[in-house]
Parts: structure tokens; C-alpha cells; sequence
């Protein structure tokens, strides 16, 4: 069954180009294979760099999938997405 | 019609502008790294609220410089810093730099912090990223701690994992451009290839150097297998800086950088004070010793006595109560205390005392570099006012080549600066001509005062020689003495000079001999010569004595004489006058003619 909630954690810089497309491309992937079975907690680093200080946050867009686990953190615009899909533990729901 | 002031000041198309004054500009300011050379080399340190940029292959120094920046910074100047790690982890690099006695834990965590950034090997990396995170996470650190300084160790490894090169550039010209809004003093530190960073600007990385406003490169090469570092500062905008490549050495105490004065400040403070040299008649060929702070130069043949003479201006020196170190290449410390002895040079009270601090440095190892900056340290900590290096030709030894002139010119503006009086021997290799006499490091030509030892070969003997080839500033004589050592101390001879030829030792000795019986001889034959005319003066006196004897007889005689005749004449006239008297003739007849003919 495919039951389980796929929560994320997306650590953005504002509306940077890298931080947008990783936005754009993580909710590609969780429309599109994951139906209604997913939380996005987006974090602005640069409205709450002590947050980014506490949680180790260096670079920019950083996805940390929280459950279930184990936890992954992936950098980057997630562009490649069979590449984020695997990585992320996500099934590819046969089009 | 335009005057020519106005033409030449509008040719230029400008319109003339009445001259305004410019608001103040502030002169670039600089952040002391607390790495002495470094801050000499460039007028007082890396540029304050700009980024420099430190490069150097494995191995070099760049850690260590970027961390003595910050706890200098955090320790002397009120300016607390961060050390973002891209390539350690903080914890390892703390530890590995705690011998250099800088009490990191001391600082942390109000006046140094250290933050990890090391990409975890876990981490999945799809597509573009930025370091926005890592900034606004360091902003937060910053202000949390008021810092003003920040290193940015190793940030290759982090820009690397970039894509492509637009999005390097990008983002060290968006981290350059935080740092700067930030007001904050940034070191990076960047991996060159290699032991060379010549290529540096042809690397991935190399556009970092255009970036910066201040690029440093640290240079480790292995010459003849000994380790020779060396760094340059390649650019600074906005400040004249020491362009050449200067040696460094990763001391005990962290970066040492040797750079000799700069300009404006060679100046140091002469004195015509005069300290002896141990032995008074070489005092007094020097008419009247050393110069205080001098740089002395004996060099020699093995065995010409040059340790001996440099120990004689140690024990001098000890005797003054001045503070002394002897760093001896060749032998044992003990052993150096024994030998002079044998010659009437007692160090051995002196160390006692503690005034002498003998060194043995035949167990210092590394390359010229790190010999000079060990004496310095040992110097510095003995407060030595004298210092004795026999022989200095050491620094000299394989693989030092290179690299020894310039250590030779720094430890004599050490000394000088410090107004530390300087003996040092130097050995001349047999190939060497002995009449040109140049030494291995040319040190000869930086020394004020050059004693130089000879041997010389003669009727089967070998006799020591002692000339003084230069001495600045003072009058010397330019003879050369006979240096003749005894268990009494060392003396020195006049020699004699016969045909062109030096004679010394036996010869010496024949010829004072000579010299000496020629003398008396002289002495005796003047002697008798003057007994003999002594008596023929006294002959002539005697002889003169007889005849002013008989030249006053004769004298007697002679008036004898004419009293004779006057009396006789008297007579005759009165037997005529009486004769006439009883003839009755007149008297007017006068004398007689007989008479008067008579």
C-alpha cells in the first residue's frame, strides 16, 4: 500500500532562481506521483538564518525529506528528476 | 583671444571647473594577521572589509595563516572572527593547531567560531545550487558575535560541486559581495595544483585572483630534498607592498615570515661604541676593537683558529657582563668549552653563570630558513647583546644555495636592528682562491669588519696568519701577525717581511735572533769606536796641551828677549852719555850711529 506521507523540508533563499526551481520541480514530482500524499515545510534561510545556523544549512536549495525514513538530503534545483525520485524513495506512477 | 592657460586646461574637451575639494577619502586600512613578516611585507596586513586570497598546494601554510589571522585578530585587535570549514572539520583543524600555543579553546566561542561546511559524502546534489544558506546561516553567526574577520578555508572544495563555471563565478562574486556589505576582513584559501602556483590562474579557480583585492600565494618547494617555503603577495590593490618572494617557516609559534627592513627603516642606530675583541693586539690593529652592533667576518682554513678567536670575543664579552650566545655547527657544546680552554679561554664559568648560552645547532636539520629563525628565537629568549656563529658557512650546506645569501643578509639586519654585536666564522673551501678570498654566502661583503686566517707553508712549518682584509669605519693596520696560540691565550707577532716574503714561526724567530746579535754586535762596534776617539781626542788635546806650553814658553822667551835688549840699548845709551859726559861733547850729537843701526 501506498500509504505513507511523504513529508519534506525545503531550505530556500528567497525567491532565487535556484530555490524557485526547486520549488517548482519538487511539486512536479509530488503532484505527479505522490497524489495527495505529501507535506512541504518551505524555510526562507535568509528570513531565519538562525534556523539555517541551527540546522546546518550551507547551501541553497536544500530538500530534507523527513518521513519516512530514513531521512535524505538532496541539494540543488532537483532538476534530474528520475535521479531525485530514486533518491527519494518515491514509486513512479506508470503514466 | 584665449590665454594659454585656458587653452591647455580646455583641450582636453572638459570644460574648466573651478577646483573643488574632494571629500576626504579614506586610506585602504589594513587588519594586522599577526604573521610579522606578512604585516612588514604589506605596510601593516591584509586589506580591513576586503577579501584576500590565500593559495597554495597541500601542505603549504594556508590553514595555519588563515587561523593566526583570526586569533590575532580575536586576541589583539578586538576583532572576532569565524572560520568556516569547507574541507576539515573544525574540531580536527583545532586540534592540529594547538601546539602553536595559541589556547584556541580560550577564544571560543565569543571571539572565535568555528563553522563546519563540509558537504556531508551523503549529500545527493541535483542540479544548480547557491550558498545563499551558508551566508544568511553566517550573517546570523556574525551578528550573534559582532565579528569583523572571516575565513573561508579551503572553498574550492564547495565551489567544485558547482555545475558549471558561470555558477562559480557566480557565487564567489555574490559571497565576495556579502562579505564586502558586511563590512568583514575575508581570507579564502584556495588549493593550488602541485607544488607550483604559477599555473594558479589557469585553473578552474584562478578567476578568484582577479577577484580579490589582495592575493597572497604560498609556495612549497623541495630543493635538493630540503623543504624551502616561500610567499609572495601577487597583488594588493590599493598599496605598495614587497613584491618578491620572502621564506617562511611554520615555526613553533606559528607563521614566521623573513623579510628583511623595508625601505625608511634601515636606518638603524649606529654607535661608535667600541667592544673588544678578546685579544689586544687585534684591538688595537682595529684601532680600538669592534663597533657595537657590528657584523664580524673571520674566515679560515680548518684549523686557523677561527673558533678560538671568536671564543676570545665570547669570553671578552662574558667578562663584560653582556649577555652572549655561541651557536656552534661543528662541535658539541662541552666539546667547544674544553677546546678553548686549552688556550686560556675559560667559557666554561660563563655558562655556569648563565651569561653564555652555548648551542649546539649540529642537530638543527631543515633548510637556512629554519636555522635563522630558531637562533633569532634562541637569541631573543637569552637576551643576547653578543652572538657568536662558527662557522655561518653552514647555512650554506646542500640545498641551501639559493636561499643562504638572503638568510646571511637577514641575520645581519637582525642583528643590527637589535644591536646585537655579531661574530661569525666562515670556512673557505680549498678550491677556493684563497687571494680572492670570497666566501661561500658573499657574506664578506655585508660584514663591516672581515679578519681574515691564513696559513703559511714555510721551511717546513705551518704558521697562522692574521690580516684584516676589512674594517669600515675604523683605521686598521694593514699588516699581517703572526697569531701564535698558547695555554696563556692567544698573542699576535709582528712578522717580518724579507724579499717579498712573510716570515713567521722558526723563521721568524731566526730572523729576530739575527737581528738581535747584529744588534749587539753594532752595539759593541760603536762602543769600541768611540773608546778610540775618545783617545784620539784625548791624544790631540794632550798634544795640543804640549804645544800651547811651548808656544807660552816661547812667549816668556820672547819677552824675555826684548826686555834683554830694550835694557841692554838703555845702557849702551848711558855708557855713551856718560862716555860723552866724560869726553865733554855736546849732547845734541844724539846716538851714536853704531847704536842706532843696532
Amino acid at each position: 500500500m501506498k500509504t505513507a506521507i511523504f513529508k519534506f523540508r525545503l531550505y530556500a533563499a528567497e525567491d532565487t532562481q535556484n530555490s524557485t526551481l526547486a520549488f517548482t520541480n519538487l511539486l512536479a514530482i509530488c503532484k505527479e506521483h505522490l497524489a495527495d500524499r505529501y507535506e512541504i515545510e518551505v524555510i526562507d534561510v535568509l528570513r531565519q538564518p538562525k534556523r539555517a545556523l541551527a540546522d546546518g544549512i550551507r547551501m541553497t536549495p536544500t530538500l530534507v525529506k523527513l518521513s519516512p525514513l530514513p531521512t535524505r538530503t538532496i541539494v540543488g534545483t532537483l532538476n534530474q528528476t528520475h535521479r531525485v525520485m530514486v533518491a527519494l524513495g518515491i514509486e513512479a506512477i506508470p503514466a | 583671444m584665449v590665454c594659454a592657460a585656458d587653452f591647455l586646461s580646455n583641450c582636453d574637451g572638459f570644460p574648466r571647473v573651478k577646483p573643488k575639494r574632494l571629500p576626504a577619502i579614506k586610506p585602504s586600512v589594513k587588519a594586522a594577521s599577526g604573521v610579522i613578516g606578512f604585516d612588514a611585507m604589506t605596510g601593516g596586513g591584509v586589506p580591513a572589509g576586503r577579501t584576500t586570497l590565500l593559495v597554495g598546494g597541500p601542505g603549504s601554510g594556508k590553514t595555519i595563516f588563515s587561523l593566526q589571522f583570526l586569533v590575532h585578530g580575536a586576541r589583539h585587535c578586538k576583532e572576532p572572527g569565524i572560520f568556516v570549514a569547507f574541507e576539515e572539520s573544525p574540531t580536527r583543524i583545532a586540534a592540529n593547531l594547538e601546539h602553536f600555543g595559541w589556547n584556541i579553546g580560550t577564544l571560543i566561542p565569543k571571539k572565535l567560531a568555528f563553522m563546519d561546511a563540509q558537504p556531508t559524502s551523503d549529500l545527493l546534489h541535483s542540479g544548480d545550487f547557491d550558498l545563499g544558506g551558508m551566508l544568511a546561516a553566517l550573517g546570523a553567526q556574525v551578528e550573534k558575535m559582532g565579528a569583523k574577520r572571516v575565513v573561508f578555508d579551503a572553498l574550492d572544495v564547495v565551489l567544485s560541486l558547482l555545475p558549471d563555471a558561470a555558477a562559480r563565478r557566480r557565487e564567489a562574486y555574490g559571497m565576495q559581495e556579502w562579505v564586502l556589505k558586511h563590512k568583514l576582513t575575508c581570507l579564502i584559501t584556495a588549493k593550488a595544483g602541485g607544488d607550483d602556483t604559477t599555473s594558479f590562474g589557469l585553473q578552474p579557480y584562478g578567476f578568484m585572483q582577479f577577484m580579490v583585492d589582495c592575493a597572497v600565494m604560498l609556495n612549497h618547494r623541495v630543493i635538493q630534498g630540503v623543504s624551502q617555503r616561500n610567499l609572495r603577495v601577487q597583488k594588493y590593490r590599493g598599496s605598495s607592498f614587497d613584491e618578491n618572494e620572502a621564506p617562511f617557516v611554520i615555526g613553533s609559534r606559528g607563521f614566521d615570515v623573513a623579510v628583511t627592513s623595508q625601505l625608511g627603516k634601515t636606518d638603524h642606530k649606529v654607535s661608535s661604541e667600541r667592544v673588544t675583541s678578546g685579544v689586544e693586539r687585534l684591538d688595537t690593529m682595529l684601532g680600538g676593537g669592534y663597533y657595537r652592533a657590528a657584523s664580524v667576518l673571520i674566515t679560515g682554513f680548518p684549523g686557523t683558529a677561527k673558533t678560538t678567536l671568536s671564543g676570545a670575543f665570547a669570553e671578552a664579552a662574558c667578562d663584560r657582563g653582556e649577555r652572549t650566545m655561541f651557536v656552534s655547527f661543528d662541535s658539541d657544546s662541552s666539546e667547544v668549552v674544553r677546546n678553548l680552554s686549552s688556550v686560556g679561554i675559560r667559557l666554561g664559568r660563563h655558562v655556569e653563570s648563565g651569561l653564555l648560552r652555548m648551542i649546539s645547532a649540529r642537530t638543527i636539520v631543515g633548510s637556512a630558513e629554519t636555522l635563522l629563525v630558531r637562533i633569532k628565537a634562541l637569541a631573543i629568549a637569552h637576551h643576547a647583546r653578543c652572538v657568536v656563529i662558527d662557522p655561518v658557512s653552514t647555512l650554506s650546506k646542500a640545498g641551501n644555495e639559493l636561499t643562504a645569501h638572503g638568510v646571511a643578509e637577514r641575520l645581519i639586519d637582525w642583528c643590527k636592528s637589535d644591536r646585537i654585536t655579531l661574530v661569525c666564522t666562515s670556512l673557505l673551501d680549498d678550491t677556493m682562491n684563497q687571494q680572492s678570498g670570497s666566501t661561500p654566502l658573499q657574506i664578506s661583503t655585508l660584514a663591516d669588519t672581515w679578519i681574515h686566517l691564513n696559513y703559511l707553508l714555510q721551511s717546513g712549518e705551518r704558521n697562522r696568519g692574521i690580516s684584516i682584509i676589512k674594517s669600515r669605519g675604523t683605521s686598521h693596520s694593514n699588516q699581517v701577525r703572526e697569531l701564535i696560540l698558547s695555554n696563556t691565550g692567544i698573542t699576535l707577532a709582528d712578522t717580518y717581511t724579507a724579499g717579498g716574503d712573510v716570515l713567521m714561526g722558526t723563521l721568524r724567530w731566526e730572523k729576530e735572533s739575527a737581528l738581535q746579535s747584529a744588534d749587539l754586535t753594532a752595539t759593541a762596534e760603536a762602543k769600541i769606536k768611540r773608546l778610540r776617539l775618545d783617545a784620539e781626542q784625548s791624544e790631540l788635546e794632550a798634544q795640543l796641551k804640549s804645544v800651547q806650553t811651548e808656544l807660552a814658553a816661547k812667549h816668556v822667551e820672547k819677552s824675555l828677549l826684548a826686555h834683554n835688549t830694550t835694557n841692554r840699548s838703555g845702557d849702551l845709551k848711558r855708557s855713551h852719555a856718560h862716555m860723552r859726559e866724560l869726553r865733554g861733547a855736546d849732547v845734541s850729537l844724539g846716538v851714536p850711529r853704531k847704536a842706532k843701526r843696532r
